[in-house]
């Protein structure tokens, strides 16, 4: 009788121990919400696993059904459009995910709300070396969810031997293969790295050196690109873009001829995190998303679908990750860690001289004239046959015009 | 006399189809693509339709466009009509034209400027009521409204003009009060403009981008926002199979349209030559 109880109870030690392995950690931190408690979310397009498909799980659905609180969740595609919905009002987020400089911005204008990250029981997943950055150095308004790199990817069989300078994205040779990323920081980053200059030095002076690289550039591109390089590269169309490593390993996947290389001037790393802003109505809510999306399981899916490099400890350690950790480019080691430089916040006068930068780089080019010429000529002929109507209906009146009998 | 078409007229109105065609075309060709790239066809395949039915995101961002065109359209309609047997009776003529004038305004705006002048409104308002989170589907409900109206008056103002103004008097002469004139009467004469305005409004509301970008809320995510932020990482193929079901359900439903249209016309005509035989 006693051995029957004994095996009882290991058996029902084993079946509780095997329904909490495929559960989630510490899911008494997730008790307690409220009926019809209701959380915002305002993150990145494409950056959160969404789907149950090829065994992942829709991130925002496992929330729910594990806390009872509903997640309205909407997305931005940039950090200054992100930056000016907060800034004006009208809106209340709970969860908001920017980038480093960013953070530093909002930090500096009091948009972003404190708390104290070590009460999240996975909090201790985050890798130490993301603890304590600038822009956020007593960790108290930021934890960590995403770290990328930007590198140079190209095309092997286009690409004669193997770049390793950022120089190559001026030569001649490659007119009209080269793809530049569409957006000022990004773009100017590059020339920045090539003149030995920081990303973050508020002179500008440098900056009109910077911008006149890039118009020197233009003639030899293809296009400015966001989305669109996914397709351009995979299908050989061009030969080179400078974008992020992540997305790299998601192209290589359709076309295997394609590299990348993190060239010797310098990359820019970035770390995007996320926050809790003043005007959020549900902070314990935000405080559980955030615990959620740091458990060893859920960090895993989003790091498999988002495809950017995690500083989630478990993640890395997990060995059904391994072939990404040992990726080179996601997660370079100390011999092959590129020179990297974080965008800084900067000043509101040098913000403003990037994006007037960047217009004049835009608009630069021989097309101006002919458009201009093609216009004017096109008004004229109109101008012209719209009079010589007009005439012909004055002398067609004049003639029908009978005398008063 | 119709004139007979040269081949010249036919071969240019070919190229004006195939011009405005040829993208839909492309698209519905790469939504049956079996891998993930919109340039190399590598097989037919259904997986992005698959794979659109488990994107949760997707479907709800497309259940709450649909929403909003539906009852913005709808009330914008009604509103409208309103405003257009309004505008038709009014008896001063320079109070028609300044009316008519301040109509026109929403419609001639670039949408940028509607755009930020409504959100600044309803910060504005939301600040005075100490409301912290005031934009939602209330606001970009109402800023849908605001654009539409003007399409439904231009719709629906012409037909009340071409309607013969005795028909309601004669019904009311005939018993009727003034309100069951206009439904019995008025209403069904102009109901080809109605039908335009309400479908003109919904087009309009299903494809706004730079209006619903500024008044959006939180909780309520639309289809192009949705699209518009996912050009950072990349826009998934699944959006080519839901722009091709979308274009069928039109296309079906525009057919569906003609058809009955063509038909109703076909019963008059039949009944009018028996009775006149």
């Amino acid at each position: 009788m006693k051995k029957l109880c004994y095996l009882v109870l290991v058996a029902a030690l084993f079946a509780l121990a095997a329904v909490s392995a495929s559960a989630y950690e510490h899911e008494d931190y997730y008790k307690g919400a409220q009926k019809g408690e209701v959380l915002n979310v305002f993150n990145w397009g494409e950056y959160i696993s969404d789907t149950y498909e090829d065994g992942m799980v829709d991130v925002n659905r496992e929330f729910e059904k594990l806390t009872g609180i509903k997640v309205n969740y909407v997305t931005f595609e940039s950090n200054e459009d992100m930056y000016a919905k907060i800034k004006n009002g009208g809106v209340s987020y709970d969860i908001v995910v920017p980038s480093d400089y960013m953070i530093e911005r909002m930090v500096d204008e009091d948009l972003l709300q404190s708390f104290d990250p070590n009460e999240l029981p996975n909090y201790h997943y985050i890798d130490e070396k993301y603890k304590g950055m600038y822009y956020d150095p007593d960790d108290r308004f930021s934890v960590p969810y995403n770290v990328g790199m930007v590198g140079l990817i190209y095309n092997t069989k286009m690409v004669e031997g193997t770049p390793d300078s950022w120089t190559i994205m001026w030569d001649e040779q490659y007119a009209g293969k080269i793809l530049m990323i569409d957006n000022p920081r990004d773009a100017m980053a590059i020339p920045q790295k090539i003149l030995g200059y920081s990303f973050n030095d508020p002179d500008l002076k440098q900056l009109d050196d910077v911008a006149q690289m890039l118009i020197d550039q233009k003639p030899l591109l293809q296009s400015y690109v966001m989305d669109e390089v996914f397709n351009k590269m995979e299908s050989g169309e061009a030969a080179m873009v400078p974008y992020y490593v992540g997305d790299y390993i998601i192209m290589s996947e359709v076309n295997p001829d394609l590299a990348f290389v993190y060239p010797k001037e310098g990359v820019n790393i970035f770390v995007d995190a996320m926050c809790i802003p003043r005007t959020a109505q549900n902070v314990d809510a935000a405080k559980k998303y955030i615990n959620f999306l740091l458990d060893p399981e859920i960090a895993l899916y989003n790091a498999w679908y988002i495809g950017y490099a995690s500083p989630n400890t478990a993640v890395v350690e997990n060995e059904e990750y391994a072939d990404f950790a040992e990726n080179q480019y996601l997660y370079p080691d100390e011999e092959h860690m590129p020179n990297v430089e974080y965008f800084h916040n900067l000043p509101q006068e040098t913000l403003k001289r990037y994006s007037e930068l960047w217009n004049e780089i835009k608009m630069a080019g021989g097309t101006d004239r002919h458009v201009y010429i093609g216009f004017a000529v096109t008004g004229v002929v109109i101008v012209a046959y719209l009079v010589w109507q007009y005439a012909l209906k004055r002398r067609r009146e004049h003639w029908y015009d009978f005398p008063k009998a | 006399m119709k004139q007979k078409m040269s081949p010249l007229s036919r071969l240019y109105i070919a190229l004006i189809l195939v011009f405005l065609y040829a993208p839909i075309v492309v698209m519905i060709f790469f939504s049956f693509n079996a891998s993930v790239s919109t340039s190399v066809m590598s097989g037919f395949s259904l997986r992005w339709y698959q794979s659109l039915a488990h994107d949760t995101g997707t479907i709800k961002a497309l259940t709450n466009t649909l929403l909003l065109a539906v009852t913005s359209s709808l009330i914008a309609t009604v509103m409208g009509t309103a405003a257009a047997v309004g505008i038709n009776a009014m008896k001063r003529k320079w109070v028609k034209k300044t009316t008519m004038h301040v109509t026109n305004i929403p419609m001639m705006n670039p949408e940028i400027v509607t755009g930020i002048s409504m959100m600044l409104l309803f910060v504005f308002a939301g600040a005075l009521i100490h409301k912290d989170d005031v934009l939602g589907f209330g606001t970009m409900l109402i800023a849908h409204i605001t654009f539409n109206l003007p399409y439904v008056i231009l719709s629906v103002l012409p037909k009340l003009r071409q309607m013969d103004p005795h028909l309601p008097e004669a019904a009311m002469d005939l018993g009727c009060t003034p309100l069951q004139a206009f439904f019995k009467v008025t209403l069904p004469t102009i109901s080809t403009g109605i039908t335009t305005g309400l479908m003109m409004s919904f087009t309009l509301s299903l494809d706004d981008f730079v209006i619903s970008y500024f008044t959006q809320g939180p909780s309520f995510e639309t289809l192009p926002i949705r699209i518009f932020s996912m050009t950072k990482k990349r826009v998934t193929p699944d959006m080519y199979a839901l722009s091709t079901l979308i274009f069928v359900a039109i296309l079906l439903l525009l057919v569906l349209l003609n058809v009955s249209q063509v038909r109703g016309e076909r019963k008059l005509r039949n009944k009018l030559d028996k009775e006149g035989a």
